[in-house]
Order: structure tokens, then sequence, then C-alpha cells
């Protein structure tokens, strides 16, 4: 670890000033937390009325409604992404020109433009044509989150897919090549699954990013947890005032404990694949790079290629990458 | 073309506003983050702690969340004097240190150990060995997430607009209220995002090649 190597074990010097240390920054940190607790509890937030309308069965059904309906959108939005974000994949990787460009455009638009963007513009569309759409311009807020949180982590996980694909071996390719699989068979048999366990931990993480960004729903008026809270908040009045800061810490606690659930099953997965010895080992997980081009430094189509062409395939030399 | 030309000051406002945004947040979340790396990495276990909680609570919250916290709990702690831009600021670089307290510690643990070794054998403190021999040489490291994680709050930003803060989200809103067609819009603000984040990430690729050195 690098902590324990920036400093000495401490003397007996260096432990009093460590433990001065200690109570004074914990002393500080408390003043901190006590401040902003004192000052809302001056302001009469931690009054028992206002937290005793989580006892109100209608006030629990509304939460319960929104984190439903948040965890519709994000597995509904997941499962697409993945799918979307594979075929994205193989098409960059694919020889063809044509359908390679026309992926690595669509990727490079909507991973560059912000999801929220997206989101609205599909929801000012949806409201447009919502004669025209049937089931999805009867529901267009949900519709227009659900694709635009599809789009945009499909690119990303298509990017993350890549990477995978490139950090394949490029010896196993040529392997089964020279056992006669096709291209097709390469691709399904070799490379995507080899990517998808080496690259699960980052997989993971974006998903976690999926589930946060539902909370985007709350701009285009999608009644998901973060908006059902606000607008219960809106409605109920305790003391003369709305109960926006319980409401907010409750709602923000949910938030946290669904990330960390998910996020902790993506280091489950990474400390396992560690204590495996074979195989590709998993990415870390934390979240993919998401820059335009960062991820470029693997770029150019390492995948299958054809047998015999012009390039590539000229054995362990080879400095794609 | 319409939409653009005719609404030339609204686009050429919701561009500076979110450019301006953009680089104050990155300025507190470069601030913020690399103190909490030191935390995290100090020999006093409160101060590491508390920068693994802050890590962890600003990860693992929805930012639109934070910017709630911002609009309704932040005033009710440090009274309503702020304008929305403040709470803009205040939950865009909140959340944004923690991810770039995650890439400067990811990048010290990438200075050779030897370093740290030596810098403490000549009698440096945990501070000078971490401000003069490991920071800088793990700024080169450090770099590339950066570009990443400032062109993820450049769209990040995008947010703000939705909570009236003048930028290009807000300028896409506005002008589809009017009743504008939005596949011209949608274009325009997008080409403008793209504009700001290949600026980023041109920028960050050219302070790389400066830090660049063999090892």
């Amino acid at each position: 670890m690098s902590s324990s190597v920036l400093y000495d074990a401490p003397g007996p010097k260096a432990l009093v000033r460590n433990r001065i240390y200690s109570v004074v920054g914990s002393l500080l940190i408390l003043a901190l937390i006590g401040y902003a607790v004192l000052q809302l509890a001056n302001r009469g937030h931690f009054a028992p009325e206002m937290w005793n309308i989580f006892n109100n069965a209608g006030v629990r059904a509304n939460i319960r409604d929104g984190i439903l309906s948040t965890l519709q959108v994000f597995v509904v939005a997941a499962v697409l992404s993945l799918v979307l974000g594979v075929g994205l994949a193989v098409a960059r990787l694919s020889d063809h020109r044509a359908v390679s460009a026309v992926a690595t455009g669509f990727i490079e638009l909507f991973r560059a433009v912000p999801l929220l963007i997206t989101i609205y513009a599909m929801w000012v569309l949806f409201l447009t044509y919502k004669e025209n759409l049937g089931f999805i311009g009867e529901s267009s807020a949900y519709w227009a989150l659900v694709i635009g949180l599809t789009v945009y982590n499909a690119c990303v996980q298509a990017e993350v897919l890549r990477a995978g694909v490139n950090a394949v071996p490029k010896g196993q390719v040529e392997a089964a090549y020279a056992l006669g699989l096709r291209k097709s068979q390469v691709m399904t048999m070799l490379l995507i699954p080899q990517a998808v366990r080496s690259m699960l931990p980052t997989i993971i993480s974006q998903l976690v990013v999926t589930l946060k960004d539902t909370s985007l729903g709350y701009i285009i008026t999608y009644a998901e947890l973060l908006y059902a809270a606000r607008t219960m908040a809106n409605n109920i009045i305790v003391n003369d005032d709305n109960p926006y800061v319980p409401v907010v810490i409750v709602v923000g606690a949910i938030y946290v404990a669904m990330c960390l659930a998910l996020s902790s099953v993506a280091t489950w997965i990474e400390k396992r694949g560690r204590r495996a010895k074979t195989g590709i080992t998993p990415a870390a997980a934390g979240e993919p790079l998401e820059a335009p081009g960062v991820l470029e430094t693997a770029a150019g189509p390492v995948g299958p290629q054809a047998p015999g062409g012009a390039e590539g395939t000229e054995g362990p030399a080879d400095k794609q990458n | 073309m319409n939409v653009l030309l005719d609404h030339l000051p609204e686009f050429r406002d919701g561009f500076i506003g979110t450019v301006l945004l953009t680089a104050a947040s990155a300025l507190l979340a470069m601030v913020l983050g690399v103190v909490m790396a030191g935390f995290r990495v100090s020999p006093v276990p409160p101060l590491r702690a508390f920068g693994t909680a802050w890590v962890t609570l600003f990860r693992n919250t929805p930012l639109t969340l934070l910017f709630l916290v911002a609009w309704f709990v932040v005033p009710a702690v440090f009274g309503t004097g702020m304008s929305p831009w403040t709470k803009a600021l205040l939950a865009l670089g909140f959340y944004t240190s923690a991810f770039v307290c995650e890439a400067v510690r990811s990048g010290v643990s990438t200075v050779p150990l030897g370093q740290a070794e030596a810098a403490r054998s000549l009698g440096m403190t945990f501070i000078q060995t971490l401000r003069l021999i490991v920071l800088p040489q793990a700024t080169r490291t450090v770099v590339p997430p950066l570009s990443s994680i400032f062109i993820a709050l450049t769209k990040n930003s995008a947010i703000a607009g939705a909570f009236s803060v003048t930028e290009l989200f807000g300028v896409q809103k506005l002008l589809s209220d009017k009743g504008f067609a939005i596949a011209p819009i949608f274009l325009w603000v997008a080409l403008a995002y793209l504009v700001i984040t290949f600026t980023i990430s041109g920028l960050f690729r050219l302070l790389e090649r400066r830090l660049e050195v063999a090892r």
C-alpha cells in the first residue's frame, strides 16, 4: 500500500503528534457536522413532527412507488444498453468500413453529448408526435428516460467492451483462425466472452452510473424516486413548512444504499477474479474513462481479420495498439 | 440554421455560462480532490476515514440529488443568500471532487516506492514528501483520467440548466418551450458541447505531451 510507504512507522514523538492531529481533526469534522445539525435543528427541521411523516402509510407508499419506478427504469435501461452495447462494439470492430464508421459516429456523438440533453430532446420529440407513437406516446417521459439512458450507456458499454476485446491476446485470434473458425465464431465464442469476463467490474460500475442517472427523470417530470419525493414534500405541510430536509435526507440514504449495493458487487467480482490465477484478470472496478479518444490508444480493428489479408496476422511481433 | 442565427445571443450566453460554470467547479473540485487525496493517504486515522467517507458518499449519490441538497438543505444550514450559480458550483464541485480524489490517489500509488523512501531517509516530513516528491510525479499519471473527469463535469453541468442557471441546457429548454423544432436545437447544443469537450481533451493531450518524460 502506498499509504504505509509515505510515512515511517511513527516513533514516540510522532505518535503524540499524530494523536494531537487526530483529536484536532476529529474535533473540526465533528464541529462542522455539529454546526450543520444545530442550524437544521434551529430551523425546526429535526422536529419530531417533521420526521413523523414517514410513519404515514401514504408517504411510505409514495416512496415505495418511487423506488419501484426507479428500479424499473434502471432494469429496462440496463438490459437494453447491454444488448445495444454489444451490438455497437461488434459493429465498431467490424471489417466493413461503412458499418464501423456508422457505429463510431453514433458512439462518439452520443457519448459526447450530455445525457440530459439527449433525454430532454427525446422527451420533447415524443410529446410533439404523441398521437403517432402509440404506446411510446402514452408514457413519453418514461420512454424518453429509458431510451436516453439506453443510448448513452450503450455507447459507453460498447467502448468498454471494445477495450476488453482489444485486451485479448492476439495469438488466440490467430489460433482460432488457424483452427478454421469463422469471423462470427471468433467474435461470439472467443472475443466477447473474454471481454465480458475481463471487463465485468467496469461494466457493473457503469451500471451504477446508469442507476444514478435515472434521477435525471426528475427534470423531465417522470415520477421516479426523486421526483416522487419532491412532489410529495411539496404537498405536505408540517409546522408551516414543507418537509424538504427530512425527505431529501431519507431519499439520499436510499440512493446511496442502492448504489453501494451495486458497486460492492463490482468490487467483489474484481477481488474474486484477482484470486483466480488463470485467465484474464478483471479490470479495476473504476468507472470507465468517458473522454472521447481516451480509450483510443487501443484503436483499430484488432478483432477478426480476413485470413491472408494485407493487414495483421504477421505473428506475435505485430505492433497493433 | 435559423434557430441558431436568430437566437445567437442566447446561445452565446449559454455557451459562456457552461464554460464558466465548468471552469469554476473544476477548480473547486481540483482543490477539494487533492486535499481529500492527501487526507486519504495521511498517517492520521480520522482524516483517512473522513476522506474515505467523502469519496464513498459523493460517488454513490446522483448529481440531481446533490442539486436538491444544495437547493433545500444548504440554505437551511448556511442561510438563504446564495445565488443559484453558487449552489450549482457547490454541487458540481463537491460531486467531482470525489472522482478527482480517486484519480490523484491512484496516481500517488504509481510513483515508485523508492522515491518516497528516499525522501523519508532525507528527513522530509509527510507533507514535504507529498508536496515536493510524490505529487509532482503523480501529475503525469493523473492527467489522462483528469481529462475524462472534466469532460464528464462539462456534461454534468447541463443539470444546472434545469435549476435555472444560464447555460446550454437552459437554452435548449427555453427555445423548445418557445415552440421551435427540437432537432435543430439539439444538434446546435450538441455541437457546442462537442466544441467544449474536444477543447478539453485537446488541451489535456497537449499537457500530457509537455509532461511526458521517458521513465
